[in-house]
């Protein structure tokens, strides 16, 4: 299980924010992931044998949102 | 292509809002054809970045805003509403612009304490001054650091000295002063002066990286209200659509059930709570206390009951000369350095509190050549300079015969009455002067607590294992409701335990480690005097960095701030709500009015929220103001 958190250009509806929650935790591979709002971050932990960090940051951009920048712990 | 769309968005939202201006000079020229045209144009351009988002969407098979918004302007363009149309989509992309710059504002005091991270760090590396990111910096690393730079990691100082600026850290406006084995901070700037320190934290094991962290995470953990609101929401904007839906049926009028689609986001309403929770725990990050969410605001804002632990919590916990009564020919400063040489064979508390005072008047303490006994309880004696000293209580006095003056008795009972121990010091079979040593009440007490108590705390009650006697001085002296003495850690726990029974809201104020239990019984715990460490930073409620009581006032002040802050938002976004249902009901809003509505709300309520972002209460104010006149007496 691995942690990544992506730093995404400002986020101001709050809808997105369940817009990008609902999808990722969808996505396979994915064990949870959280929007932070406030500070326009993404916090996922997956399963790197299922999910690369780089596919899941492609799901974010896909649904609009561009990745600013990534960390991966 | 669609990465273009974004980056011009906010092009495309102007170019949108001039067409529009000119689709109305047309009209009312009376070119009704380029009018229409001129609209439809404008409709065009602002729904691309829209629908773009929409199809997004739904190609992940999610429900978003932009696809109601798609479908509202897909229905105004069918029905030929093209003003509708093309002010419904410019408003919802200019909305978004506005909510953008504005949310930064909100948000700025976490971005301006983020900016104080350090980026550079030189480094001796193989003898060699080399600067790297501070990424790069490892643990035991050998860093240098000169005057106006910034800290990059945790460390201790291994040379050198310097004032630092630790405002990042602890919201201190005042430099602290820093020598070898001083721990200094990531984030901190060197107002003045060199050092050489050796990483001990580093990356996001930094205190500054972990306060950044919590406060991240404090301003997304929702309060009730929040949830309740969140939940709320997502009933309200599927209902309205199904709403819409049926009066369509019922209706057959598709005006009203677009107009219905467009006023189904719920903007403020979502909102609202939490710009306010973010403006009010940026406020309190960035004066020095970290306030771990919605939740604790909350609580925080109905303290009926604080509960202080005495030592290290209402005083300093440090035990202090606070007087020094000379009788015989020797002057203060000589008979404190002669009596500080003699307890340098001494292990007691209070033997090294005389050698700090001794070391802080810059006396020349040698530690040499001095030869003496240890008298258990009573004190020492020691041969110093040539001279016989004899350093302790009444008991060590009668034993080698000293006579006690009624003078020095006199002083000595009424120094204890004002809860300070009383050391005799003997020079060659005289009492020669007498020690006063007190673990002093913090200098902020008083005025942080009075304050609380004007704020709207109920009781104020201290709770201390020390002996009655100290603790009613100590009560007496700051005016508490209520106090109780020689307790264990398990009493604190019932005490609070019972308060809260009686459904009171019980904060409990205490030193991290014994005080533990009791902090974390109560409602809002709350660890001090070790601001910032591991232990009290990811178990307290609230932080306070500079361990200052004052920094607890603001927190109190600021919550109640807050909250109101937060249900005037809330009142405001429901408000809306209905306003909006029973306008479009009665025919008075339509598409581009309740979207005009809508945007307007969520303006207005992060507007509201930025007033916090500059709230200073009184605390804040007070104890700058005494800091300044501090420095001007130095």
């Amino acid at each position: 299980m691995k942690k990544a958190e992506f730093q995404l250009e400002t986020v101001t509806c709050p809808s997105c924010i369940k817009k990008i929650e609902s999808t990722l935790n969808k996505t396979e591979g994915v064990d949870s992931a959280k929007v932070l709002f406030s500070s326009s971050k993404v916090k996922a932990e997956f399963d790197e044998s299922k999910i690369s960090a780089e596919k899941i940051k492609e799901v974010i951009s896909n649904l609009g949102y561009s990745v600013l920048s990534s960390k991966i712990s | 292509m669609i990465r273009h769309i974004n980056k011009h968005k906010n092009h495309i939202t102007a170019i949108s809002g001039i067409l529009i201006a000119l689709g109305f000079i047309f009209g009312l020229s009376g070119y009704k054809d380029l009018k229409g045209i001129v609209l439809i144009a404008a409709t065009a351009i602002a729904a691309t970045p829209i629908v773009i988002k929409a199809f997004q969407a739904i190609r992940m098979k999610v429900f978003s805003i932009e696809l109601l918004v798609t479908l509202a302007v897909i229905g105004a363009l069918y029905i030929g509403e093209y003003i509708e149309s093309s002010v419904v989509t410019f408003l919802f992309l200019f909305g978004d612009y506005l909510e953008a710059r504005t949310l930064e504002k909100t948000r700025s005091s976490l971005k301006s304490l983020i900016d104080m991270a350090p980026q550079e760090a030189t480094v001796i590396r193989e003898g060699r001054k080399v600067t790297v990111p501070v990424e790069e910096v490892v643990k035991d690393d050998r860093v240098i650091i000169r005057s106006g730079g910034k800290v990059p990691v945790d460390g201790r100082i291994i040379s050198g000295k310097a004032s630092l600026n630790e405002a990042s850290v602890t919201g201190e406006p005042v430099p602290a002063f820093k020598k070898v084995d001083d721990k200094v901070f990531s984030g901190t700037i060197i107002d003045n002066g060199y050092i050489e320190i050796e990483a001990e934290k580093v990356g996001d094991d930094t205190t500054f990286a972990r306060i950044i962290e919590l406060v991240e995470e404090a301003q997304e953990s929702k309060s009730k209200a929040e949830k309740f609101l969140d939940k709320f929401a997502e009933i309200y904007t599927p209902a309205v659509v199904v709403l819409s839906v049926i009066v369509y049926a019922v209706t057959r009028n598709l005006h009203l059930a677009i107009t219905f689609l467009v006023i189904a986001c719920p903007g403020a309403l979502v909102i609202g709570a939490p710009v306010s929770n973010v403006a009010g725990i940026g406020n309190g990050a960035k004066n020095g206390v970290l306030i771990k969410g919605g939740e604790v605001m909350d609580k925080l804002s109905r303290v009926h009951t604080i509960v202080f632990d005495k030592t290290g919590t209402l005083t300093k916990g440090k035990p202090e000369v606070t007087d020094i009564k000379t009788l015989k020919s020797y002057n203060a400063n000589e008979l404190l350095r002669l009596s500080a040489e003699a307890e340098t064979i001494s292990e007691h508390h209070l033997g090294h509190t005389i050698i700090k005072e001794a070391k802080a008047k810059k006396l020349n303490i040698k530690g040499e050549g001095v030869s003496g006994e240890v008298v258990k309880g009573h004190g020492i004696i020691a041969r110093v300079e040539g001279h016989m000293l004899a350093i302790g209580n009444r008991k060590l006095m009668d034993e080698q015969n000293i006579s006690i003056s009624d003078e020095a008795s006199d002083y000595a009972l009424n120094r204890e009455k004002k809860g300070n121990t009383a050391i005799f010091a003997a020079i060659d079979g005289e009492v020669a002067g007498i020690i006063s040593i007190a673990d002093r009440i913090r200098e902020d007490a008083k005025m942080a607590l009075a304050e609380m108590k004007n704020n709207g705390v109920r009781r104020i009650v201290m709770l201390t294992g020390d002996n009655k006697h100290t603790a009613g001085l100590v009560a007496d002296e700051l005016g508490l409701d209520e106090f109780h003495g020689e307790l264990l850690p398990e009493d604190k726990v019932e005490f609070i335990k019972r308060l809260k029974s009686k459904g009171r809201i019980v904060a409990m104020a205490g030193d991290g480690i014994n005080d533990a239990p009791a902090i974390a019984t109560a409602d809002i715990g709350l660890a001090m005097g070790e601001g910032g460490t591991d232990v009290s930073m990811e178990t307290a409620d609230l932080v306070l960095m500079a361990d200052k009581l004052m920094q607890f006032s603001h927190a109190y002040s600021l919550s109640k701030a807050t909250i109101r802050n937060m249900k005037q938002n809330i009142f405001f976004a429901v408000a809306v709500v209905f306003v909006l249902l029973s306008g479009v009901l009665s025919g008075y809003v339509n598409l581009a009015s309740g979207m005009f509505i809508h945007e307007a709300s969520v303006l207005v309520v992060i507007l509201n929220a930025m007033r916090l972002i500059g709230f200073n209460s009184k605390s804040i104010r007070e104890e700058r103001n005494y800091k300044m006149s501090a420095d001007d007496y130095k």
